[in-house]
């Protein structure tokens, strides 16, 4: 030990140095690059319209040319805090659906010795293969026909069918990776099966529940083509419906504003949702149940 | 009362081939550690499961205290197992863990409290009583496993493998540790694991399983001493026990030079093995000596003793021959030795089924009537 560490001791020193300028700069440009678009908005739902329309770009507006009201005007023209209600109760109660049925059946498919159980998982595959885009004439149809059209339900139901597949299979892989000893040991201690459920196997699940969830909840609240055919009432819109359908004072003027103004608050509840689940989706919950 | 667990004919078939116990009839006692050791997937731990009743047996019965328990589920046959990977709740403390058994038996919780005072008082639990298991070290955590257990004072113990995740010296010492921790409980006790000098050291009896049958049920000693076919005598003992088959002529094994007595069980075999421990082989010092002659082609150190493997001519292929050898004698590859059996460490075995033939030395019933004959594989 003694001594390797003063020959190596120049050499990593040196790639020490190399990599405190490069991963910095790395990160720095993969963050500009992902959130280059968002930051734009940003910035554009905060400037006047003379510094939006202004050319050339304005990146750095100066303090006379930031303002509040495209949020103002985006109030004054549209029931916003409706549509956010509107995408949060649909979102939520997806999330909430697809991991009531989807967990309890990747929970079966992991543990019973079900007959024909690969070709249930290559059904759920191939769902997951198909685009929805496909399926909406079709679920038109659906909707049309049981009279769901301008209901919460037309897309709440949709929503939990697209995202199951997802949550089957992401849910199944985590009950199998999770070590079937605990279960056996909860039933030797005299633990029922819903109460071993329940007290033992649901507490280990909710880090893989959050990050399940929070991937349902996000393509809910984002989805655009069923939002935008099955509802047509105002006040029963989503936020990206609404958002797009933003007109100006006149059928000319496009209304970069406010519509920057949407997507910033459109955006806010998931930033909101996601640092709030963040400590939950911590991994390593069950480090400890078995030999690490 | 006096505790007992019994297995009647016990069978357990997962599919066609896949046959891991069968009729296995076995019972611990009172104060028993009985320890089922055998290879990796000759059953063991399907074995225990059965008792604990994770499994269901295909035919046969699982006995507590002469009541079958066969249908009951694992909650209401008062058995507390370990884990191999100790299978603690890892979102408990180690408390709520050490707890939860007695909890959902209704335990009074004035009683909940003393028995787990007394079991973290005997264990030295009481810093680790509100941490998580994820904060525990290997050694803590199967203590708390063992814990878990003894707070419930099941009508049998089950330990399936608990120490072959801890690292060696750990695993003396804490095997030395349940020794005495159990034999305090006066509590049948079954014990898996395939390392047999777990098994030698902490068991009363040791039953010996191969491809789901088992092949001898006795004290350790007796399993070492009279092992009652060649695959018992070939998985206990290390080094590994030396069989040579060889060819009889009028009640005499030919031997290299010196013909040896058959046992007095043999009825006038053509060939016989031969079993002779590691051991028990020695250097000739005369040349009355029923010995071999043979080369030196490997010498093993293994501290105070040499293991010597030796090439001994025959009349068809030549043969191998593993002796320990003090050190003192300065043995050299490719020196020539004699190597002698003494009659006495020398077992028989019957050349097709491997059964164990009785020698006047070993006690009176030999062969224990549970080896099943078809049982040898080689
Ligand atoms: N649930 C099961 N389904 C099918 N085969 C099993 C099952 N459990 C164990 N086996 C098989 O039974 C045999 C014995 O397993 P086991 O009792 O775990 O052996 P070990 O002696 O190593 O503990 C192995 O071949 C194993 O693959
Ligand atoms: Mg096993």
């Amino acid at each position: 030990m003694t001594t390797t560490v003063p020959e190596s001791q120049p050499r990593s020193a040196h790639q020490h140095g190399v990599r405190r300028i490069v991963l910095p700069v790395a990160v720095v440009l993969t963050v500009l690059f992902c959130l280059a678009p968002i930051l734009w908005q940003l910035l554009t739902s905060f400037k006047t319209d003379a510094a939006i329309a202004e050319i050339p770009n304005v990146y750095f507006p100066r303090p006379d040319q930031l303002t509040l009201d495209q949020y103002q005007k985006l109030f004054e023209r549209r029931p916003f805090f409706n549509y956010i209600f509107n995408s949060f109760l649909v979102s939520l109660a997806s999330t909430v659906l697809a991991l009531g049925i989807g967990a309890p059946a990747a929970y079966a498919l992991a543990r019973l010795k079900l007959q024909g159980e690969r070709i249930m998982l290559a059904a759920v595959l191939i769902v997951t293969l198909f685009p929805p885009i496909l399926l909406f004439l079709g679920l038109l149809d659906i909707v049309r026909y049981f009279n769901l059209g301008n209901n919460y339900l037309s897309l709440i139901i949709p929503y939990t069918a697209i995202n199951l597949p997802l949550t089957i299979l992401v849910m199944r892989s985590f009950f199998q990776q999770l070590p079937k000893d605990l279960e056996d040991a909860a039933r030797v201690d005299g633990y029922s099966t819903p109460r071993m459920l329940l007290d033992i196997v649901l507490p280990m699940t909710i880090p893989a529940l959050a990050t399940t969830g929070i991937l349902t909840f996000i393509s809910a609240w984002n989805e655009f083509i069923f939002a935008l055919t099955f509802i047509t009432r105002e006040d029963l819109k989503t936020v990206p419906v609404a958002g797009a359908q933003l007109g100006g004072a006149s059928p000319f003027e496009i209304p970069f504003g406010p519509i920057a103004a949407a997507t910033v608050l459109g955006t806010i509840p998931l930033v909101l949702l996601v640092l709030f689940f963040q400590r939950r989706i911590v991994q390593g919950l069950t480090s400890g149940a078995v030999k690490g | 009362m006096d505790k007992k667990l019994e297995l009647v004919d016990l069978r357990k078939q997962f599919n066609a081939k896949v046959v891991p116990v069968k009729n296995v009839s076995l019972s611990v006692g009172s104060g028993e550690f009985l320890t089922l050791l055998g290879p990796s997937g000759c059953g063991k731990s399907t074995i225990l499961r059965l008792i604990a009743g994770l499994e269901q047996p295909t035919s046969g019965q699982v006995l507590i205290n002469g009541k079958d328990v066969s249908r009951l589920s694992p909650g209401d046959r008062n058995i507390a197992m370990v884990f191999q990977s100790y299978a603690l709740y890892p979102h408990m403390t180690v408390r709520e863990n050490i707890a939860s058994g007695l909890k959902l038996r209704k335990t009074p919780s004035g009683e909940i409290q003393t028995r787990i005072q007394d079991v973290t008082d005997f264990l030295g639990l009481h810093d680790l009583m509100d941490r998580k298991p994820g904060q525990l070290s290997g050694g803590q955590r199967q203590r708390v496993a063992v814990a878990r257990t003894l707070v419930r004072r099941p009508d049998v113990f089950l330990l399936d493998e608990p120490l072959s995740n801890l690292d060696a010296l750990l695993r003396e010492h804490v095997r030395a540790e349940l020794k005495q921790l159990f034999g305090t409980q006066n509590t049948p006790v079954v014990y898996v694991t395939h390392d047999q000098t777990e098994a030698m050291t902490l068991s009363t009896r040791v039953a010996v399983l191969n491809n789901g049958y088992l092949q001898q049920l006795d004290a350790p000693e007796r399993i070492y001493m009279e092992p009652a076919n060649r695959f018992v005598a070939g998985f206990i003992g290390s080094p590994q026990m030396n069989f040579l088959q060889v060819p009889c002529e009028s009640r005499r094994a030919i031997v290299g030079n010196h013909p040896i007595p058959l046992p007095r069980g043999a009825n006038m075999p053509t060939e016989i093995t031969l079993g002779i421990r590691p051991e028990h082989v020695h250097l000739a010092q005369s040349d009355h000596e029923p010995a071999l002659d043979g080369q030196v082609f490997l010498i093993e150190n293994l501290g105070m003793h040499n293991l010597v493997s030796v090439r001994i001519q025959g009349q068809g292929e030549p043969i191998t021959v593993r002796a320990i050898v003090g050190i003192e004698h300065r043995l050299a590859i490719d020196s020539t030795v004699r190597l002698a059996f003494p009659p006495e460490s020398i077992h028989w075995f019957d050349v097709s089924t491997g059964d164990r033939i009785q020698t006047a030395s070993d006690s009176t019933s030999v062969v224990s009537p549970s080896v099943t004959p078809t049982s040898v594989t080689s």
